[in-house]
């Protein structure tokens, strides 16, 4: 697998930038946006080797993951595999594997032939089991087994493992350097979970470091008389032991004298989880809708990567409104139509078939009909909007950016991974339906590269 | 079951991104509205409330929005020293600095005690009859369970002292059906319902709160009847389209792009229902269950705010 050739390069990026550093072609056949657009997606995870998928709650980062993962198996091959946080069997059924653990699951070609594709690479997909990968990590870090299993009978470990706080993001993160050493797949792409702040995630490496190196964690592990003499110390203690009692803090000492045996082995493995991050195979794709709320996260969140040094390959905009709702001549057709829908349905309503026991549906009926068509056009047409207006926002925060239009329903097999995937690349998948032929631009404005794929969708069988 | 405006304590919990902090600020806003005094907090203090009521930083101490409501947000460290000023009485407050940093430490360390510092304030608040509601904007599925659960947790590790003194009245407050209540808030989609679903079950085995209600936000308007759905099929047509198109005087694909949209939102709408109708099943049918229309105009802000809690107080009307 060539792919595999860059992991010699284990320098760090010099220069600073999240920018794509592969500019479209000019000239001679141009390329269209479309086409940029699966050329930079190509190089981008030719390139890497890991993919976090970060972003708000609720925006749909585990189906873009998955559907990220499936395409780049299905089109530049290798072992790729998603690692997903998503608690619900959805994701498994989707991809046809049963239930999902820690343990990888490999998504059969059959599953992808039934899709019509022929993958060229193997799919596979695991989940982040949080704490059986914390009981792996103690195992790990432990000097000798039976200090591993005197920790993970502790009944102060399993709390403090659940309720760390960023441990859920830190295991992400160490669980994801654990799976690039072992070296099995070409491309990892991680799914991460939804943190109080997207941030925190960048941030957790150091933290946990953080956390072992603290003088408070000192401080609690001194043996108990020693603690009276400290001076620094003691003020903390008298109110500690007041209010917490000091059974509690003698409990909470002994856990952490156990737990301080793995130190070592845990600081030294949380900065090489941090050094992995910043890594110049490491890139990062934010995924969002264009709600108010989500938008301003992630513009935060492609902020603070850059503040970090971290790259960012793509912005993924996802459940954006199909372009005809903020095509002016579409709305000019809609307006038109509620001012003249009396005139409309007379002559419409002879013509249509008989509704209920009449012969012709009522005038007032096909009016009624023709005014919601019309009202229900300009509410979209708001929403739409509004989209158009946070996504130059993000845009110009970003200049690669996917756009995946609204789809009713849900993602519920491989094939619908792979039109995700497709819509992501900026194209439609080989094998599948063609689509509309397009008509005129709906292309927004202050979007360079975007995939230009806001058709509306097929129309569905009759309702 | 209490109307919802007159519990004493009702914490907002769902999935993120299903708008939590526009119902608890809509809840919040429409009980001060009627005159009862009204504390909303913030538990993950990202700003969503100052943005939601447009106010400035709502901080630990409070800002009054308007006379009887009140937004703060949560602050464990604040939270920390006001109980140790107030209830347990510590002298050494001229040292509070480097102890509440370290008590910061121990309760990232230890467990439940962020959590018990959270959810005591705010029994606190309950207890002192400073409002007659005090609506909490919590956090997401993921974290609400242990927070709700924390003052019960804490008893099995923690045999003396006085956070251990503290558990048995915010017991008491939590699991009194009447007073303190969870609003889980929703979307009709296919995850919010699902993990609303799984809270409902996982609130009533481990936690002592009972469900006030369940809130569908953003539920879409229903297009058409079914006789109006049969016309609006017969519409896509081609000879239809071409008809509408010519007396329009434009073309039939600038129409059948509108019919298209129309299309769209009643495959959305219906979607929605699909999910509403299993979460109807699937949660007790004694807990009610609200819905909030989707705002097709500014979704965000004060104004939002004003107009999901004027739909709000029509919910509970019927």
């Amino acid at each position: 697998m060539s792919r595999a050739e860059g992991s010699d390069r284990r320098d760090r990026r010099d220069s600073p930038t999240s920018r794509p550093s592969v500019r479209p072609l000019v000239g001679r056949g141009a390329p269209t946006p479309a086409q940029d657009q699966t050329r930079h997606l190509e190089q981008l995870l030719s390139a890497k080797e890991i993919v976090v998928a970060c972003g708000p709650g609720g925006v749909g980062k585990t189906t873009i993951s998955a559907s990220l993962a499936a395409t780049a198996a299905a089109r530049l091959g290798g072992r790729v595999l998603v690692l997903t946080v998503d608690p619900a069997r959805r994701l498994a059924d989707a991809l046809g594997v049963g239930g999902l653990g820690n343990i990888a699951c490999r998504v059969s070609n059959e599953a992808f032939e039934e899709a019509g594709v022929r993958p060229k690479g193997e799919l596979y997909a695991a989940m982040l089991d949080m704490s059986e990968s914390w009981d792996a990590l103690v195992r790990m870090h432990a000097p000798d087994p039976r200090t591993a299993s005197e920790i993970l009978s502790n009944p102060l470990y399993r709390n403090i493992t659940r309720r760390f706080a960023q441990g859920h993001d830190y295991i992400a993160m160490e669980r994801l350097y654990e799976l690039h050493e072992q070296g099995d797949y070409d491309l990892l792409i991680v799914d991460t979970p939804p943190s109080l702040n997207a941030l925190d995630l960048l941030d957790a490496p150091a933290r946990m470091a953080e956390f072992f190196s603290s003088r408070l964690l000192r401080w609690l592990v001194v043996p108990y008389r020693s603690r009276l003499v400290n001076f620094a110390s003691r003020p903390f203690y008298q109110v500690a032991d007041r209010v917490l009692g000091s059974q509690f803090l003698e409990d909470l000492a002994g856990f952490f004298i156990l737990f301080q045996t793995m130190r070592d082995g845990f600081v030294a493995r949380a900065e090489a989880v941090s050094r992995l991050l910043r890594d110049v195979r490491t890139t990062f794709v934010v995924v969002t809708t264009l709600e108010a709320v989500p938008a301003v996260e992630a513009e935060q969140l492609i902020e603070s990567l850059r503040d970090r040094h971290l790259h960012l390959g793509l912005l993924v905009c996802n459940r954006v409104l199909p372009g005809a709702f903020s095509d002016p001549p579409v709305g000019r057709a809609a307006e038109l139509l509620g001012q003249r829908s009396a005139d409309l349905a007379e002559a419409l309503a002879g013509r249509l078939p008989a509704v209920g026991g009449a012969s012709h549906p009522p005038v007032e009926m096909v009016g009624r009909v023709l005014n919601e068509v019309a009202r229900s056009f300009a509410n979209f047409r708001l929403v739409a909007t509004r989209e158009a207006e946070l996504q130059g926002e993000l845009s110009a925060a970003h200049e690669v950016t996917a756009t995946v239009p609204y789809h009713p329903g849900h993602v519920t097999d491989l094939r619908g991974l792979l039109d995700v995937g497709a819509k992501i690349w900026g194209d439609e998948l080989a094998g599948a339906p063609p689509a509309r032929p397009r008509r005129r631009s709906t292309r927004r404005p202050g979007t360079s590269t975007r995939a230009d794929n806001q058709q509306l969708p097929e129309p569905e069988a009759p309702c | 079951m209490p109307e919802l405006l007159s519990y004493k304590l009702l914490f907002v919990t769902g999935k993120g991104g299903v708008g939590k902090t526009t119902v608890a600020a809509s809840i919040a806003l429409l009980a001060s509205e009627q005159g009862r005094r009204t504390l909303v907090c913030e538990v993950e203090p990202k700003g969503d409330l100052a943005r939601a009521y447009e106010c400035g930083p709502t901080p630990f101490a409070g800002r009054h929005v308007s006379d009887d409501l009140v937004a703060m947000s949560m602050d464990t460290e604040a939270s920390l020293r006001e109980y140790l000023r107030v209830v347990a009485r510590v002298p050494t407050v001229g040292h509070i600095g480097p102890v509440a940093r370290a008590f910061d430490f121990v309760a990232t360390a230890a467990p439940g005690i962020r959590e018990i510092l959270t959810v005591g304030k705010l029994c606190f608040e309950v207890r002192e009859g400073h409002y007659d509601l005090v609506v909490v904007d919590a956090s997401s599925t993921g974290s609400v369970v242990g927070q709700l659960a924390a003052p019960s947790g804490i008893n099995e590790l923690i045999r003396v002292g006085l956070v251990r003194s503290q558990t048995d009245w915010i017991l008491e407050i939590l699991g009194d059906p009447l007073r303190c209540g969870a609003v889980l808030v929703t979307t009709p989609e296919e995850m919010p319902v699902t993990e609303a679903v799984d809270l409902a079950g996982r609130l009533a085995k481990e936690t002592p709160v009972h469900l006030a209600c369940v809130v569908a936000n953003r539920v879409l308007p229903e297009l058409f009847g079914r006789s109006e759905e049969q016309i609006f099929n017969e519409l896509g047509r081609p000879a239809r389209l071409d008809l509408v198109a010519r007396e329009l005087d434009s073309s039939s694909e600038l129409v059948e792009d509108v019919l298209a949209a129309a299309r769209l939102a009643v495959t959305v709408r219906r979607d929605g229902v699909a999910h509403l109708e299993r979460l109807r099943a699937e949660i007790a049918p004694d807990v009610p269950l609200l819905y909030l229309p989707y705002l097709f105009a500014r979704a965000h802000g004060l104004r939002a705010i004003r107009q999901v809690a004027r739909a709000l107080s029509e919910e509970l009307l019927t």
